[in-house]
């Protein structure tokens, strides 16, 4: 079960942008930065810690690294600090990298 | 010769104010922040955001001049900039966009300001536990509104974030403090002093008038925090209070235990720094103009230990008037006679710190957590690991890191510096402040090897 988000929205933005994450669609609003759209779009882990335990978005301003996801191919992104774009590809990231080979592999 | 006079680090309140005094004053600079947009954290996108969200306040609002005087001839400002490196003789290293360069200026301004102290207790880092400042970030930015969120720690930020969800319409269902009625009136002595801060003083009672009358269930004295997941994912909130045991629960916990200077960029520069016990932080040493023992390098605003926001401009204009007074651009007289107003607005916004720092100060259970608690967040090292390093031999925070881990993920130790010195201070060994090295954002290999080219051709 997804958990609903942990945030109201508030009506005093418009437009639309579209991405996906894991390959399913998602919308986020032009102006928000990749965390802060996951954040609006559901309660759930964005991230696997070394571990394997989950984790959303933390600090939202670039200090904690807990944030980090793929950004059209490229690991290790930090979602509070890149700005949503139309047709952008988000892929959650499960523990630790591996040299040359995304998730999407794994 | 040099590609400008000044680069100042960081567009918050300090870094905004230096750059217009700067400009003003005839000098030609760069100004670089991390972030997307202007006005650091305080100000976050107050540029853009107009009179869309008026829950924030007045204070909020009063950053936006700051914003519009960037537009300016003589500023020339980048965003989504994140300076790696400053080496000796103020170059500069920056990336953007995964490409790096390098700026060279006569005088180099860090104004990085503050982060959140980390707050470390069982359960910390489960999704739906935040720090209270990074909700704000996101009401801020994105317009998110916490709900049903419970408030948890201490300091003054909790009170103007619930006071700002109220007049959103989204009252926090609770505010869980860890300050007791003993801290308060130790505090108190220093109320004579804090009577120049009159007005900040009485804008913190207006606040917690609000929260009274939203009929907001408050909690003081509040301590052995511990946070689990429910099945549905929402937080179940542990603490005892009064003697009492409370379980709240709540999709959103945001905790704060106030903030501290962000160092790294100023130890990796190599600047002395000491160890701030009423703010119990590390901060660069500075004089009375932000200037630093490294040439050429000043330091203004929290990142210079933490006095908020109007501290922070009054700060962030001295130093540019000594940096403008040292390029040859202004003279000795000059510079101390428009210095007058900044020095006595510092004064004036400093004067509530020594009550604040008393009346809030983190708890113990914070600053050096036990058993399974997390303290380094990226390598997941506990409590308990970092105490049996320091059983083991360990004798210092490098030790510390090499025999855990901690502080060796990508933070590089900006989640768990303080945590580890508070174990190692509670263990019997205070530490001298840690190492910062260079790169001190991680940087990509293909990034350092395109920069080698590009500094063989341009050389």
């Amino acid at each position: 079960m997804k958990p609903a988000s942990r945030f109201l929205t508030r009506p005093d933005q418009v437009g639309v942008v579209h991405m996906t994450l894991d390959g399913e669609a998602l919308t986020a609003r032009p102006g928000d930065t990749v965390a802060a759209a996951l954040l609006a779009h559901s309660g759930a882990a964005s991230r696997q810690s070394v571990n394997g335990s989950s984790r959303t978005a933390f600090c939202m301003m670039g200090v904690c690294f807990d944030c980090l996801i793929e950004v059209d191919g490229q690991p290790n992104t930090q979602g509070c600090m890149t700005l949503v774009r139309d047709g952008m590809a988000l892929r959650r990231q499960r523990g630790l990298r591996d040299i040359a080979r995304s998730d999407a592999d794994a | 010769m040099r590609d400008a006079d000044l680069i100042i680090i960081g567009a918050g309140p300090a870094g905004m104010a230096a750059a217009a005094t700067a400009a003003e004053g005839g000098a030609q600079l760069l100004l670089l922040d991390e972030q997307p947009r202007a006005g650091g954290q305080i100000y976050r996108d107050v540029g853009v955001n107009g009179d869309t969200r008026p829950f924030l306040g007045k204070d909020y609002a009063a950053g936006r001049p700051l914003v519009g005087a960037l537009d300016a001839p003589g500023i020339t400002a980048e965003f989504g900039a994140t300076v790696w490196r400053i080496e000796t003789g103020r170059r500069v290293v920056w990336s953007r966009d995964g490409i790096s360069q390098v700026t060279t200026a006569h005088h180099v301004l860090l104004a990085g300001g503050a982060q959140e102290r980390p707050v470390p207790f069982p359960g910390w880092t489960l999704p739906g536990v935040m720090p209270a400042g990074a909700a704000q970030i996101l009401m801020k930015s994105a317009g998110l509104l916490p709900r049903d969120a419970v408030l948890a720690g201490s300091g003054p930020l909790l009170y103007l974030i619930a006071a700002q969800l109220i007049d959103a319409g989204a009252p926090p269902r609770a505010l869980v403090e860890t300050q007791t009625a003993g801290m308060m009136l130790g505090a108190s002595r220093h109320l004579p002093r804090t009577l120049r801060a009159a007005p900040t003083l009485f804008k913190g009672l207006a606040l917690i008038r609000k929260i009274r009358a939203a009929g907001v269930a408050r909690h003081t004295g509040a301590s052995g925090f511990k946070a689990v997941a429910t099945e549905n994912g929402d937080i179940e909130f542990g603490f005892t209070a009064k003697g009492r045991a409370h379980r709240l629960v709540t999709p959103l916990l945001l905790t704060h235990q106030g903030v501290v200077p962000a160092t790294h960029m100023s130890r990796a520069a190599g600047v002395a720094h000491d160890w701030c016990e009423a703010q119990q932080s590390f901060r660069p040493k500075t004089d009375t103009w932000g200037g630093t023992d490294a040439p050429g390098l000043h330091i203004a605003g929290d990142g210079a230990g933490i006095g908020g926001a109007e501290a922070a401009q009054a700060a962030g204009r001295l130093a540019a008037l000594d940096i403008l007074h040292r390029l040859d651009l202004l003279g000795e007289e000059a510079r101390d006679q428009k210095a007058a107003a900044d020095r006595a607005a510092l004064d004036r916004a400093l004067a509530i710190r020594p009550f604040l720092d008393a009346a809030y100060p983190p708890p113990r259970e914070f600053l050096a957590p036990e058993g399974d608690t997390i303290v380094c967040r990226c390598e997941e090292i506990t409590a308990t690991d970092i105490r049996r390093s320091l059983d083991e031999g360990a004798n210092g925070p490098r030790q510390v890191k090499t025999a855990t881990r901690a502080g060796m993920g990508p933070c590089q130790g900006r989640m768990c510096d303080l945590t580890v010195r508070g174990i190692l201070a509670a263990c019997g060994t205070p530490p001298s402040t840690p190492r910062a090295r260079s790169p001190i954002k991680p940087v990509k290999l293909g990034e350092l090897a395109a920069l080698a080219s590009y500094q063989e051709t341009s050389t």
